[in-house]
C-alpha cells in the first residue's frame, strides 16, 4: 500500500536528505578522481532541495503516516535549523576533507542521513519513531566522529561516543517500554491522556520518564550525563564536532520538548524540579571546567555544556509559567537560542578547523597567540564569536539570552536566573582570555597562515553576517519562533 | 528641534569614523591618527550644537528621537538629552580628542586598532548618556565594554591582562544583574521605555511593594557603585587605572566612572524613591568611607599613577554622597563635581602619562626636583593639582562645595565627617608634588629630561583653560543644569497611597514553583485535570 501524497509531502525534507545520502554513497565510486567535485556539488545541492523541501509540508501543516509524524510550525522551524546546519557544514567541511585526505562521499552522506533522522526526531508524534530518528541520527554521528580513522585519538573518541551513545539510546528505549507498560500506548497526545486521567501506575510511569530523559540529557549534553563531551568533542575531526554541538542538540530539545510538554504536561510538578536542578548543575559544570581549558576544543565543548544549562533553564522557565502565554515565550526563547547557538557555535568550530591546519595540529589556545597579526580578519571573526557566545549585545547571544532571562523573570525564576546570570560572569572570563590571547600575546613559534578556503569563507562569512543581524534584528526569526512554540502543543 | 537627528548623529559619528579607519592601511600611520582625531573634533563640534540649541529651563527631555526597533518585546530606539547628560556628553567629546592628541606617540603597536577602539568606546559612552529606553541603554553599556577591556589588555602596562579581565568581570557581574532588574521592571510594566515607566510608576499606575523596590533598586544600584565606585565595590579601579595607557585612563576616569554615578541619578532615584530614601544612609556611609578611605590610601601610594587613581575613589565619594542627600544644591553639586572631576583627573592622568612618556615609570621615588628640567610642566602640573583638591577659583572648590553646602542642609553630620576628605586631598596631592617637582633633582637622569612639547602644551593648556572657566563661569553650567536637578527630585515625589507597603498586584519574590496544574485554562491540552 503506497502511502497518500499529503504523507509524503509532509515528508519530503527527509526524503529528499536520505536520497541524496543515498545518490552521494552510489555515485561515488563511479565519479573519476579528476571530477571529485562532483560529489560535494551533490551533497549541497540535496541539503538546498531539502531546505526548499521544507517549504513544503510548511503549506500543510498536519499528521502523517496516521499520526506517527506531525507537521507543524515548530517541525518546521527545527527541520529548517538542522538543514541550514547540515548546508553550512557540507559547504564548509570539502577542503578539510581534501587536505586530511578523507574520503568525501561516504561523509557527506553520513551528514545526509544524520540530519534526515534529527528531521525526524523533530516531528515524531511517537515515541518509536522519535527513537528511529535518535538512532539515525545516533549512528551516524558515531561514524563520522571517528571519520579520521589513522588519528589514535578520534578513535578513542568515537568508541567512548559509540559505547556512552549506545547506552543512552538503550535508557531512552527502555523509557519508552516502560512508558508502554504503563499507558499501553507510545503516541504523545494517548500518552498525555493517559497520564491526565491517572488511570496508570505512577511509579512505572515516572521511571520511563525518567529513563527517557537520561537518554535525551545525554544527547543534549546536561550534567551530570555530559562526561563524554569534552573528549568527543575534542577527539571528532573538528567539522563534525561543528555539527555535533548544533544540530542534534537542536533536535535532541526538539524531542525533550516534545515529551516534556506534549506527553507529559500533567506531570509537570514530578519533572519541573529535574529540569531546575539540572539546569543550575550544567551551568556550572560547564563553566567551571572550561574555566581551566587549555585547549579551544575542549574549552567550546565545556561552554556547549553550559550553554544547554542555559537552554535548560528557558525549558524550566516553560513548565514554570503559570499559565500559557508566558509558556509559549519561554518556548520561543529555547527556539531562537538554538539558531543563535547553531549559529555561533558553528562559526566558532569552524574557525578552530580551518587554523587547526593539517592534521590539527593547533588546537590550543596558546596557538592562537598573534592571531591578530596574522589573519586579523580571522582573529575579528573569530572575537565575533566569543563574545556572541559570552552574550554580549548585537550579537545573536546577547538576544538569545536576554529572551531565556526575559521567560525565567516572567516565570518568576528568580533563583535561577540569578544562577545563570553569575554563569554569564563566569563564562565571561574564559572567552574573553582567548580574545586576549589572539590580540596580545606574542606567538611561541612562527607558523605560516594558510589562507582561508572559498567554502570555508563563505559559512564563515554566513555565520558571522547571521550572528550579527540575529543580534540586531531578530524580528523575523522571532515571529517564526513565536509561531511555531504556539503550535507546539 | 523635536524632529532633527542631531543626537543619532552625535551617537554614530565616531562608528562611522571607525569605519573610515578600516578603509586607511595599517601602514599609514600619521593618517590613521590625523583622520582618528579629526573625527573626534567633528564630533565635538557636533556635540557644542547640543549647546547651543538647548533650553536651559526645561526640565524634560530635549532633542528627543524615538524609532520602532524591536517589535517583540517592545523596544524602540529613544534618545533624548536633558540637564544632566548635556554636559556628560559634551565632557565625552571634549576628552576624546585629548586623549587621541596625548597617545599620538605614545602608541605605536596596532595604531590603527587603538585609534578605531577609541571612537568605538565615544560612540558607546555617548550612547549610554542618551538612551532612553532601558533595552538601548543596557546595550550601550555592555557594548563599551569591549573596546575597554581591549584597550587595557592591549596597550596597557606589565599587568594588564589581569587588569582588564578584573576590569570586566566586575563590571560585568553588576550589569547583568541590572539587565534582571531591566526585565523584572517590564514584566511589571510591559515596556521598556523609560519616560513611560518613570510616569507609571509615578502616578502609581503600576505600585511596586516595598520589597521588590528594594530589590529592583539594589539590582540597579550594584551595577553603578561597581562602575563609580563605592567604597567597598573599588578593588577593581587601581588595578584598571594604573595598567591602562594613558588615553584608557583618561577616559576611565573622565567618562566611565561617571555613568556610574549618572545610573544612579537617571534611574536608581527616580524609578525606586522609597527604597533610595530608605538606603541612602547606609549608601552616605559608604560614600563617605569611600572619601576617607581613598584619600588615605592614596596618600600612601608610591606609584603616582595608582595616587591619582585612588584619589578617583575618594572624588567620587562626594559625588554619591551629594546625590543621595537628596538636595537640589547637591545633586547639581554633583553634576558638577561629576564634570570637573572628569576634567581634573583626566588631566592628571595626562600629566602622568606624559611623565611615564619620558621615564617610563610611575614610581615617585624615580621622580624629584622636576621643576628645575621642566618648569612649564611642572607648573601645569601644580596647577591641575589644585584643581583636584578644590582650590576656589577653580573648577574643583564648586562641586565639593555645593555638595557639602546642600549635604549640611539636610544632614549636618555627613558633611562635617566628608569634609575631612577636602583637607586629606590637599595633603595627598601636595604631597605628592612636592616629591615629585620640588627640591633638588634626586635621579642625575632626570636632569635631561625635555618640558613639555607644543603637543603637550596644547593639551594641558586646553584643559586649563577650561579648569579656570569652570571655577569661574560656573552660572554658564549651573544654569542648564538646574531644572533637571529639581525634576530629579520631584520625579521622587509618589502619591501616599503606594508608599504602605503592600499595594499593586502579588510579588515577584520567591515562589518558584511550577503551574498549578489546576489553574490552566482548559482548550489546550496542557493540563489534563477536569
Amino acid at each position: 500500500m503506497f502511502p497518500p501524497p499529503e504523507d509524503i509531502a509532509r515528508l519530503a525534507p527527509e526524503l529528499v536528505w536520505s536520497g541524496f545520502g543515498m545518490l552521494v554513497m552510489l555515485v561515488d565510486p563511479f565519479v573519476p578522481r579528476a571530477r571529485k567535485g562532483a560529489i560535494p556539488f551533490l551533497a549541497v545541492l540535496g541539503a538546498s532541495f531539502a531546505l526548499l523541501a521544507t517549504a513544503l509540508p510548511a503549506r500543510r501543516p498536519g499528521p502523517a503516516f496516521a499520526g506517527l509524524l506531525r507537521v507543524d510550525g515548530f517541525s518546521v522551524f527545527l527541520h529548517a535549523v538542522v538543514g541550514v546546519v547540515a548546508l553550512l557544514i557540507i559547504l564548509g567541511t570539502t577542503e578539510y576533507l581534501e587536505q586530511e585526505h578523507l574520503p568525501q562521499g561516504e561523509f557527506f552522506a553520513l551528514v545526509l542521513f544524520a540530519t534526515a533522522g534529527m528531521g525526524v526526531m523533530a516531528s515524531a508524534k511517537e515515541l518509536v519513531t522519535a527513537f528511529i530518528g535518535l538512532e539515525m541520527s545516533s549512528i551516524s554521528s558515531y561514524i563520522l566522529a571517528s571519520y579520521r580513522r589513522s588519528a589514535p585519538r578520534a578513535n578513542e573518541s568515537a568508541m567512548k561516543y559509540f559505547l556512552l551513545g549506545s547506552f543512552a539510546t538503550a535508557f531512552f528505549l527502555y523509557g519508552v517500554a516502560m512508558v508502554y507498560g504503563a499507558t499501553g500506548t507510545t503516541r504523545l497526545e494517548a500518552v498525555q491522556a493517559a497520564v491526565a486521567a491517572k488511570e496508570t501506575s505512577g511509579l512505572l510511569l515516572t521511571l520511563g520518564l525518567g529513563m527517557m530523559l537520561v537518554g535525551l540529557a545525554f544527547k543534549v549534553s546536561t550534567a551530570p550525563f555530559h562526561i563524554w563531551t569534552p573528549d568527543v568533542y575534542e577527539g571528532a575531526p573538528t567539522p563534525v564536532t561543528a555539527l555535533l554541538s548544533s544540530a542534534p542538540k537542536a533536535a535532541a530539545f526538539a524531542l525533550l520538548l516534545r515529551i516534556l510538554f506534549v506527553a507529559f504536561p500533567a506531570a509537570v510538578d514530578t519533572w519541573f524540579w529535574v529540569v531546575w536542578v539540572s539546569a543550575a548543575l550544567t551551568m556550572f559544570v560547564g563553566n567551571l571546567a572550561a574555566l581551566v581549558q587549555t585547549n579551544l576544543k575542549r574549552m567550546l565543548a565545556y561552554s556547549s555544556i553550559a550553554h544547554a544549562g542555559y537552554i535548560l533553564v528557558a525549558v524550566a522557565a516553560a513548565s514554570a509559567a503559570a499559565d500559557d502565554a508566558p509558556s509559549d515565550l519561554a518556548i520561543t526563547a529555547v527556539l531562537y537560542y538554538l539558531v543563535a547557538y547553531a549559529l555561533m557555535k558553528l562559526g566558532a568550530f569552524m574557525m578552530v578547523a580551518q587554523l587547526g591546519g593539517v592534521g590539527e595540529r593547533r588546537a590550543e589556545i596558546n596557538d592562537y597567540a598573534g592571531l591578530s597579526e596574522r589573519q586579523p580578519l580571522a582573529a575579528a571573526c573569530l572575537t565575533l564569536y566569543l563574545l556572541s557566545l559570552l552574550g554580549l549585545p548585537v550579537t545573536a547571544g546577547f538576544l538569545g539570552k536576554f529572551y531565556i532571562f526575559q521567560a525565567a523573570v516572567n516565570a518568576r525564576l528568580l533563583w535561577l536566573v540569578t544562577l545563570m546570570a553569575i554563569n554569564s560572569v563566569i563564562g565571561a572570563y574564559y572567552y574573553l582570555r582567548v580574545i586576549l590571547v589572539m590580540y596580545v600575546r606574542e606567538p611561541e613559534q612562527e607558523w605560516a597562515p594558510s589562507p582561508i578556503p572559498r567554502g570555508v569563507a563563505l559559512v564563515l562569512l554566513l555565520t558571522a553576517a547571521g550572528t550579527i543581524y540575529l543580534g540586531l534584528f531578530p524580528g523575523a526569526v522571532m515571529s517564526f519562533a513565536t509561531q511555531s512554540a504556539l503550535s507546539l502543543r | 528641534m523635536a524632529s532633527s537627528h542631531l543626537l543619532s548623529s552625535i551617537t554614530f559619528l565616531p562608528l562611522a569614523g571607525s569605519a573610515g579607519l578600516l578603509i586607511l592601511r595599517r601602514e599609514d600611520l600619521v593618517w590613521i591618527r590625523r583622520f582618528a582625531f579629526v573625527t573626534a573634533c567633528a564630533e565635538f563640534a557636533l556635540s557644542l550644537l547640543l549647546l547651543r540649541g538647548f533650553q536651559p529651563g526645561e526640565p524634560l527631555y530635549q532633542f528627543e528621537e524615538l524609532h520602532a526597533w524591536i517589535a517583540s518585546p517592545p523596544i524602540r530606539y529613544h534618545l533624548g538629552l536633558d540637564g544632566i547628560s548635556l554636559f556628560l556628553v559634551l565632557l565625552t567629546t571634549f576628552l576624546t580628542p585629548l586623549a587621541m592628541l596625548a597617545s599620538w606617540q605614545s602608541i605605536t603597536r596596532r595604531v590603527r586598532e587603538f585609534f578605531l577602539m577609541m571612537l568605538v568606546l565615544e560612540a558607546g559612552m555617548i550612547g549610554v548618556f542618551l538612551a532612553l529606553d532601558l533595552f538601548l541603554f543596557f546595550v550601550f553599556w555592555e557594548v563599551m565594554l569591549v573596546p575597554m577591556y581591549l584597550l587595557i589588555g592591549i596597550w596597557g602596562h606589565e599587568r594588564r591582562v589581569y587588569a582588564a579581565l578584573k576590569f570586566v568581570l566586575y563590571t560585568m557581574f553588576g550589569s547583568i544583574l541590572m539587565l534582571i532588574g531591566i526585565l523584572w521592571l517590564y514584566t511589571r510594566t510591559g515596556t521598556f521605555d523609560l519616560p513611560t515607566v518613570q510616569a507609571l510608576l509615578q502616578t502609581g499606575q503600576v505600585g511596586l511593594s516595598l520589597s521588590n523596590e528594594l530589590l529592583l533598586f539594589a539590582a540597579f544600584f550594584l551595577a553603578f557603585a561597581i562602575k563609580v565606585p563605592l567604597f567597598p565595590l573599588h578593588t577593581w579601579l587601581p588595578d584598571a587605572h594604573t595598567e591602562a595607557p594613558t588615553a584608557g585612563s583618561v577616559i576611565l576616569a573622565g567618562v566611565l566612572l561617571k555613568m556610574g554615578t549618572y545610573g544612579m541619578l537617571r534611574f536608581c532615584l527616580p524609578l525606586f524613591p522609597e527604597a533610595a530614601r530608605r538606603l541612602a544612609p547606609y549608601v552616605a556611609v559608604l560614600a563617605i568611607l569611600g572619601i576617607i578611605y581613598g584619600a588615605l590610601v592614596a596618600m600612601v601610594q608610591p606609584d603616582l599613577k595608582r595616587l591619582v587613581a585612588y584619589s578617583s575613589v575618594s572624588h567620587l565619594g562626594f559625588v554619591v554622597l551629594g546625590i543621595f542627600a537628596f538636595n537640589t544644591i547637591s545633586i547639581q553639586g554633583a553634576l558638577y563635581q561629576m564634570l570637573s572631576h572628569g576634567v581634573s583627573t583626566g588631566a592628571l592622568f595626562l600629566v602622568v602619562g606624559m611623565l611615564y612618556d619620558r621615564r617610563h615609570t610611575h614610581r615617585i621615588l624615580e621622580y624629584g626636583g622636576l621643576a628645575t628640567p621642566m618648569p612649564v610642566l611642572s607648573a601645569l602640573f601644580l596647577f591641575l593639582c589644585l584643581s583636584s583638591l578644590g582650590l576656589p577659583m577653580l573648577n574643583g572648590f564648586v562641586g565639593e562645595f555645593l555638595i557639602l553646602l546642600g549635604t549640611y542642609q539636610r544632614h549636618a553630620r555627613w558633611a562635617a565627617f566628608a569634609a575631612t576628605g577636602v583637607i586629606l586631598s590637599a595633603v595627598y596631592l601636595l604631597w605628592a608634588y612636592q616629591r615629585v617637582a620640588l627640591g633638588p633633582v634626586t635621579v642625575e637622569r632626570n636632569r635631561s629630561l625635555p618640558d613639555a612639547t607644543g603637543r603637550e602644551r596644547v593639551i594641558l593648556f586646553t584643559m586649563a583653560a577650561v579648569i579656570l572657566w569652570m571655577g569661574v563661569g560656573s552660572p554658564v553650567f549651573t544654569r542648564r543644569m538646574e531644572a533637571s536637578s529639581q525634576n530629579v527630585l520631584k520625579q521622587m515625589e509618589r502619591p501616599q497611597v503606594h508608599l504602605a507597603g503592600t499595594a499593586g498586584t502579588p510579588d515577584l519574590l520567591p515562589p518558584t514553583k511550577p503551574a498549578t496544574v489546576g489553574t490552566v485554562p482548559q482548550g489546550r491540552p496542557r493540563g489534563g485535570h477536569p
